[in-house]
């Protein structure tokens, strides 16, 4: 035996093999653990990325000088609404004032709304130039210099694009003005019709697949049908709901079988058929997650409750949901707040590029994703800031979503 | 049944009417067919992406204009001169796609092994979540990442008349980026998966790290590595955003990752973004090409499930 293996007996061979060996160990360790630090590093760059856009220097420009439209020495801010409208009234057209009468009239808006159309409409801040919040750090006594020489009746200011005001005002086609009130509350009214439909559905299939189901071809089918389902591009559901919900059920999702005559939503592209088509986007999502909260009860509490007489529904909705609802509601928050970032199915089913009014279900609509898309195709680069912002808020509305769902598990774990 | 019904009298215990048969409970039945109905809706859902877009699919090869065969084999996609051949698109698709998969599934895999066999516990705990959260930003947010970071720094790489404004590198890059916590989660759920005497007895033969790695952990969770790279693929195939917002508009055929082009899905959102009128031969396009993304998608989906099935390697 030595003889026909002198490599292991000495050691010879064998240890200078076990030093490569262990080099190319360490060498992979290192590839792997670059490969995770890559990983880590590309959400950095995304998210100082995102930042870099909502925060730097902005140069602007008054069309109308705000002082200039003082009234005896008192500045636009403190005037009340009446002059506010009657210094609408003299720089308006008469055509743009009736208008906006006629929209709504002047003595049923607020101060506030009266304000901000004197500065939509007649001051009118225009963005010379904008810079990133990296730019304004590194370069601010350069931009501060050219400001000066380009730009002389420019305003430069640091500002946050995210802020009180981005968040409370509606959309605007100046950039200045515009905001994602609008967008959130369309979000959230969207979101709303996703969970009123997708929830009480998709746990009653998560119920049916796992409480009542027998192992029979159909139920085999129902299965195999969830999981592809979930792999569906989320564009096909909008090209669905396309079809479905704005075409054929258009007289419903309009809201005229409701009384609702608002012209503009007769095709059907409203809040409404852009919630159904979320829920049928995250319908297989909640249905699997659900699914897996219901196997994690144990089967001896379902004998248990058997056993002194409960019937099967008894049984489920006293003994199996209680101790699978946490899991359930983790299960759909996850879910909801993918639909929340969904754009595609949106746009397809025919998303408004602007809207100032508060929605209802029966409104067109416009959600976060939606107008952070509009902005960012836009060439201008002040627009593109405002989408960074609008970013911020996305994340900040997921982040809180997701936190109370790890709240929700943390608190509710049971081990049975 | 009145055998029975004798012997229990026998006993001498009084035995009500329907005896011990099960009571027909109206509630119960009416439940029970609410969440059969519930369980049902599913295929209602599959039925009506079938059912519309072949049905919308059928109405566009029917126009005189359009001819099957120049659909799949054309290499012009121009719906204002009548010209549709997929080929632009398809091209676009699968370059993108390409382009993402190279960055993922080896930086997936990778960090995948990282994460299960070398990371510390805490060092796991740390990761893992974010990856988690890197996989659920919107899309929308990698497309504003790919516009406003990546393809500046590709420009500035490579050369501004290089690369354009627009191209399938930089959408192609940030889709990787987004897969790629999709395949390392998969992936280390599979390596999760296999059972710790198969490393110890490995270890017990003399075997490095690396070497029970490679050898022994990897080739057991194949299955469900090959199922996680697969997913990801289909996942490329369908991502919309990212490519609708930094690849480009206008269907180009090209092999240059660094122009721009236009995906199907890239196009179908370009399509109805503005006011598509129903019974127009682009409004019946999208769901042409819907329909080929979805039996794209679904194939892939149904191999990944198969393979799965097929090849996982059960441990007790």
């Amino acid at each position: 035996m030595k003889k026909n293996n002198p490599s292991y007996s000495n050691g010879g061979r064998f240890r200078d093999n076990l030093a490569t060996r262990h080099r190319a160990g360490v060498i992979w360790q290192i590839v792997f653990q670059a490969s995770t630090v890559i990983g880590i590093i590309a959400l950095t760059a995304l998210l100082l990325n995102i930042i870099d856009g909502a925060f730097g220097y902005v140069a602007y420009e008054a069309r109308v000088d705000p002082a200039s439209l003082a009234v005896d020495g008192v500045a636009i801010e403190d005037l009340p609404q009446e002059l506010l409208v009657e210094i609408l009234r003299q720089n308006l057209s008469s055509g743009a004032f009736n208008k906006l009468d006629n929209e709504i009239p002047f003595n049923e808006r607020s101060r506030i709304n009266v304000y901000d159309l004197v500065i939509e409409r007649i001051v009118r801040y225009d963005v010379t130039e904008s810079w990133t919040l990296r730019e304004s750090l590194t370069q601010g006594a350069e931009i501060r210099a050219r400001v000066i020489e380009e730009y002389p009746d420019a305003e430069l200011r640091f500002i946050s694009w995210i802020n009180a005001e981005f968040i409370q005002r509606p959309q605007s086609s100046e950039a200045v003005n515009a905001g994602v009130r609008t967008a959130i509350l369309g979000s959230l009214l969207t979101i709303l019709v996703t969970i009123l439909v997708a929830f009480p559905l998709g746990v009653g299939a998560a119920i049916y697949l796992e409480e009542y189901a027998l192992d029979n071809w159909l139920n085999r089918l129902i299965r195999t049908n969830i999981n592809n389902l979930a792999g569906v591009p989320s564009i096909i559901y909008g090209i669905l709901g396309l079809a479905i919900f704005v075409r054929v059920l258009g007289v419903l999702t309009s809201g005229a079988v409701f009384g609702s005559v608002d012209p503009t939503t007769a095709s059907g592209r409203t809040v409404l058929s852009a919630g159904l088509t979320l829920a049928l986007l995250v319908l297989p999502l909640i249905i699997i997650n659900a699914q897996e909260a219901l196997r994690a009860v144990p089967q001896s509490l379902r004998q248990a409750s058997l056993s002194v007489g409960a019937t099967k529904w008894q049984t489920v909705w006293s003994h199996v949901l209680p101790n699978a609802i946490p899991g359930i509601l983790t299960g759909t928050i996850l879910a909801v707040s993918r639909a929340i970032g969904e754009t595609a199915p949106l746009i397809v089913v025919g998303a408004s590029t602007a809207i100032s009014f508060d929605p209802n279900i029966f409104s067109r609509f416009t959600t976060l994703p939606i107008q952070i898309y509009q902005w960012t195709a836009r060439p201008q680069a002040e627009w593109r800031h405002l989408a960074a912002a609008a970013i911020l808020v996305l994340i900040v509305l997921l982040l809180s979503l997701n936190a109370t769902a790890i709240v929700l598990r943390n608190r509710s774990t049971k081990r049975f | 049944m009145p055998g029975k019904k004798e012997a229990a009298q026998g006993t001498g215990y009084p035995v009500r009417k329907e005896g011990l048969r099960k009571r027909r409970r109206v509630g119960e039945t009416i439940i029970q067919s609410l969440l059969f109905f519930a369980g049902f809706f599913s295929i209602f859902t599959t039925l009506g992406i079938v059912y519309e877009l072949g049905k919308e699919a059928l109405l566009f090869f029917r126009t005189p204009e359009v001819d099957p065969w120049e659909f799949l084999t054309g290499t012009s996609w121009q719906p204002h001169i009548n010209e549709f051949g997929i080929l632009p698109l398809a091209t676009s698709t699968f370059i993108t796609s390409l382009i993402a998969m190279t960055i993922a599934i080896p930086l997936g895999m990778a960090a995948a092994i990282y994460l299960s066999e070398y990371a510390s516990h805490k060092v796991r705990r740390t990761l893992k979540p974010i990856l988690e959260i890197l996989a659920g930003l919107p899309t929308i947010v990698y497309g504003y990442f790919a516009l406003m970071f990546v393809t500046p720094l590709l420009r500035s790489l490579f050369g501004n008349d290089v690369v354009q404004i627009y191209n399938m590198a930089s959408g192609g890059l940030v889709m990787g980026i987004l897969i790629l916590p999709l395949i390392a989660s998969m992936s280390e759920d599979a390596l999760n998966a296999v059972p710790r005497a198969l490393r110890e007895a490995a270890y017990g033969l003399g075997a490095t790290k690396l070497e029970v790695v490679l050898k022994v952990v990897v080739p057991a969770a194949l299955s469900g590595i090959a199922a996680a790279i697969i997913v990801g693929i289909s996942r490329a195939i369908g991502e919309t955003m990212i490519v609708a917002v930094s690849v480009g508009a206008g269907p180009n055929f090209t092999f240059n990752p660094f122009q721009s082009a236009e995906t199907m899905t890239g196009h179908i959102v370009r399509i109805s973004g503005g006011d598509l009128s129903y019974d127009s031969i682009d409004y019946n396009s999208i769901f042409a090409i819907g329909l080929l993304l979805f039996f794209i998608t679904l194939t892939l989906n149904i191999v990944s499930q198969r393979i799965v099935r097929r090849f996982r390697e059960v441990y007790e």
